[in-house]
C-alpha cells in the first residue's frame, strides 16, 4: 500500500485555543472514498479547514502528504459573478503557479479536460450562475481537478441536489477514486457513506473510523447523532438518520 | 458641426483636459470593475471622501495636492481599518462615522480664514486647469495600476468569485481585497485634481456599474466600462466647453446619464428576453 494521504495522530482542533474536535486518530490511504459523518456542529468543516491548513491543530498532529483542494458548498458561491464554467475551472490552475504568471493555453486545456471529466463539456461557455446546482457543484469539482489536487474535500456536496444530480455526483466520486484521487465527503447520509471505503464519525470528538461495516455500528451512530437514529429495515445493525434531520447549516 | 468638434481643440486647456480624462477614465473604469465585483463601492467612496482633510491641509500649507491626498488616504484607510477592528458587528456604520468626521474636518479647515481662494476646486476639481506635469504624474501613477491589474487578473477573478478558495489556490483573499482598495486609493489620487473630492468616486463606480448591467462576462464588462468612461469624459468636456459649465460636473453628469441608459436598456432586455443574467 502507498503511504497514507492523510495521517491524524492525537489531533485536537479548535478556534482561539478552545477545542471543538479532539481524539482524531486515523490514516487515509490514497484513492479512498471517505465519508465524514456527524451532526451539525460536529466538526466536519473544522476538520476540512485544518486539512486545508487554514487552522493548525491545538494538539497532536494532522499530516497531509499530498496536494489538497476543496469543493465548497455551492450555496456559498456567487451566482451574479461574470464568469463562464470554463473560467471557473481555469481558476484551479493558479494553485502552485508563481504570482507573476498568468494562466495560458496549457492551463485552459487542462481546465477543458477537467470539465470533460465531470461531463460538462457542452456547458463550458455557459455562465456559472445559469447552471443548475448539480452542474455548479461539478464545475467546482473541475476547478479542483485543474488544480491537480490529489486529495479532494467536499463539504456536504449533496445538500440541495435533486435525485438525478445526486446519482451523478456519486458516480463521479467513484470514478475519481478509481483514478487514484482521495475524496473526503462530509455528509449526513449514513446510507450513502456505507457504500464508500471508509467512514469517519465525528461529534466533537472522533467516535469511530474504519470500514463502514465495522465503523457504522448502531452504538457508534447513537454516539454520533445522539440517539435520533432509526433502523434501516432488514439491516438492524445499520442505522440511518430520520429524514427531517437533513438541513443546511 | 465640424467647428463644434474642432473649436475646443484650439485651446491647450481643453486638449490637456481630454488627455487627463482619458488616462483617468481608463484607470478608473478598469479598477472600478473590481470595485463592483468585490462589492467595495462603499469603501471606495469612503476613501475618496475621507481624504478631504488631507487635500485641504495641503492647500493650506501650500504643498502639492498629490502629497496631501496621499496623506489623507493613508489617514482615512488607517482610521477605517481601526474602527472596523473594534466595531466588527456594524462595520458600515463605523466607517460612515469616520468618513463623515473626516469630511467635516476638511470642511472646517476649508472654511478657516487662512484658507486660500479656490478651495472649492478641491471639491469639484479643475479638469480644464490640468497642467502638463499633472498629466505626466497621472500617467506615471496609472501605468503601474494597469500593469498590476493585467498581471493579477486571474487571481483577482478567482478570489472575487470565491474567497474560500483562496488558500487552496495559493492566493490570499485579504491581500487581494487590500490590493483592490490600494488601487482605488491610487486612482482617487490621480483623479482628485481633475474631478475633485466629490466627483472622483463617480468615475470609479459609474462606468463599471453600467457595464455590469449589460454583460455577464468579465472581459466585455471591462471593455464596456472603459468605453463608457472615455465617452463620458469626451462628451463632458465638449458640453462644458459649449455650454460653459464646470468640466468635472459635466463629466460626472454624463456618467450618470450612461448609467441610467444602461439600467433602462437592461430592464428592457430583461422584459423582452427574460435575460436574468443582466441582473446585478
Ligand atoms: N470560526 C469559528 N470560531 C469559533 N468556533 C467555531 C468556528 N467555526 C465553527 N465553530 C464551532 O466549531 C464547532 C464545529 O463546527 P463545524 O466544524 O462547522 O461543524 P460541522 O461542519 O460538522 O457542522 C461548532 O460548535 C461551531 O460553533
Ligand atoms: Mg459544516
Amino acid at each position: 500500500m502507498d503511504a497514507a494521504a492523510v495521517i491524524a495522530a492525537h489531533a485536537a482542533l479548535g478556534y482561539g485555543g478552545k477545542s471543538v474536535l479532539d481524539g482524531l486518530e486515523f490514516e487515509i490511504p490514497p484513492g479512498s472514498r471517505v465519508g465524514v459523518l456527524g451532526p451539525n456542529g460536529g466538526g466536519k468543516t473544522t476538520l476540512f479547514r485544518a486539512l486545508l491548513g487554514e487552522i493548525s491543530p491545538l494538539a497532536g498532529s494532522l499530516e497531509v502528504t499530498a496536494s489538497i483542494s476543496t469543493v465548497a458548498q455551492t450555496d456559498r458561491s456567487r451566482l451574479d459573478y461574470p464568469v463562464s464554467a470554463l473560467d471557473v475551472a481555469v481558476m484551479g490552475s493558479l494553485a502552485g503557479m508563481p504570482w507573476w504568471k498568468r494562466p495560458g493555453r496549457a492551463e485552459k486545456r487542462r481546465a477543458s479536460e477537467a470539465l470533460e471529466k465531470v461531463g460538462l463539456t457542452e456547458q463550458a461557455k455557459s455562465s456559472f450562475g445559469d447552471l443548475s446546482g448539480g452542474q455548479r457543484q461539478r464545475v467546482l469539482i473541475a476547478r479542483a481537478l485543474t488544480a491537480e489536487a490529489e486529495i479532494l474535500l467536499m463539504d456536504e456536496p449533496f445538500t440541495g441536489l435533486d435525485n438525478k444530480s445526486e446519482a451523478r455526483l456519486e458516480s463521479l466520486i467513484d470514478e475519481l477514486a478509481r483514478s487514484g484521487q482521495t475524496v473526503m465527503i462530509a455528509t449526513h447520509e449514513v446510507e450513502q457513506a456505507s457504500r464508500w471505503d471508509l467512514v469517519l464519525c465525528l461529534n466533537r470528538t472522533q467516535i469511530s473510523f474504519g470500514r463502514p461495516e465495522e465503523a457504522l455500528s448502531k452504538p457508534v451512530l447513537e454516539a454520533t447523532y445522539g440517539g435520533h437514529i432509526v433502523e434501516i429495515p432488514g439491516q438492524p445493525d445499520l442505522g440511518v438518520l430520520p429524514a427531517h434531520h437533513h438541513h443546511h447549516d | 458641426m465640424i467647428d463644434w468638434l474642432t473649436d475646443p481643440l484650439a485651446f491647450g486647456a481643453t486638449t490637456r483636459a481630454l488627455i487627463e480624462i482619458a488616462i483617468l477614465g481608463t484607470v478608473g473604469a478598469a479598477v472600478g470593475c473590481w470595485v463592483i465585483l468585490y462589492r467595495l463601492s462603499y469603501s471606495a467612496e469612503s476613501l475618496a471622501h475621507g481624504l478631504f482633510p488631507g487635500l485641504v491641509g495641503a492647500a493650506l500649507l501650500g504643498l502639492p495636492i498629490l502629497l496631501g491626498g496621499a496623506a489623507g488616504v493613508l489617514l482615512a484607510a488607517a482610521l477605517i481599518a481601526l474602527v472596523n477592528r473594534f466595531a466588527t458587528d456594524d462595520a458600515d456604520t463605523a466607517t460612515a462615522v469616520v468618513v463623515t468626521t473626516l469630511f467635516g474636518l476638511g470642511v472646517l479647515l476649508a472654511l478657516s480664514p487662512e484658507s486660500p481662494p479656490g478651495i472649492s476646486e478641491l471639491l469639484f476639481g479643475d479638469l480644464l486647469g490640468t497642467t502638463d506635469s499633472e498629466i505626466i504624474a497621472s500617467a506615471a501613477f496609472a501605468a503601474p495600476v494597469i500593469v498590476l491589474l493585467w498581471l493579477l487578473h486571474s487571481r483577482l477573478l478567482a478570489v472575487g468569485f470565491d474567497q474560500g478558495s483562496g488558500p487552496a489556490l495559493g492566493v490570499s483573499p485579504g491581500l487581494m481585497t487590500g490590493l483592490v482598495l490600494s488601487l482605488v486609493a491610487v486612482t482617487v489620487l490621480i483623479g482628485v485634481q481633475a474631478l475633485g473630492n466629490l466627483l472622483v468616486a463617480a468615475i470609479l463606480v459609474g462606468p463599471a456599474a453600467a457595464a455590469r448591467l449589460l454583460t455577464d462576462r468579465f472581459r466585455p464588462m471591462m471593455m464596456l466600462s472603459v468605453v463608457f468612461a472615455l465617452l463620458a469624459g469626451l462628451a463632458g468636456i465638449y458640453i462644458s466647453f459649449h455650454a460653459k459649465i464646470a468640466a468635472g460636473a459635466a463629466v460626472a453628469g454624463c456618467l450618470v446619464m450612461i448609467y441610467l441608459l444602461a439600467a433602462a436598456a437592461s430592464a428592457v432586455a430583461e422584459r423582452s428576453f427574460g435575460r436574468t443574467s443582466l441582473n446585478q
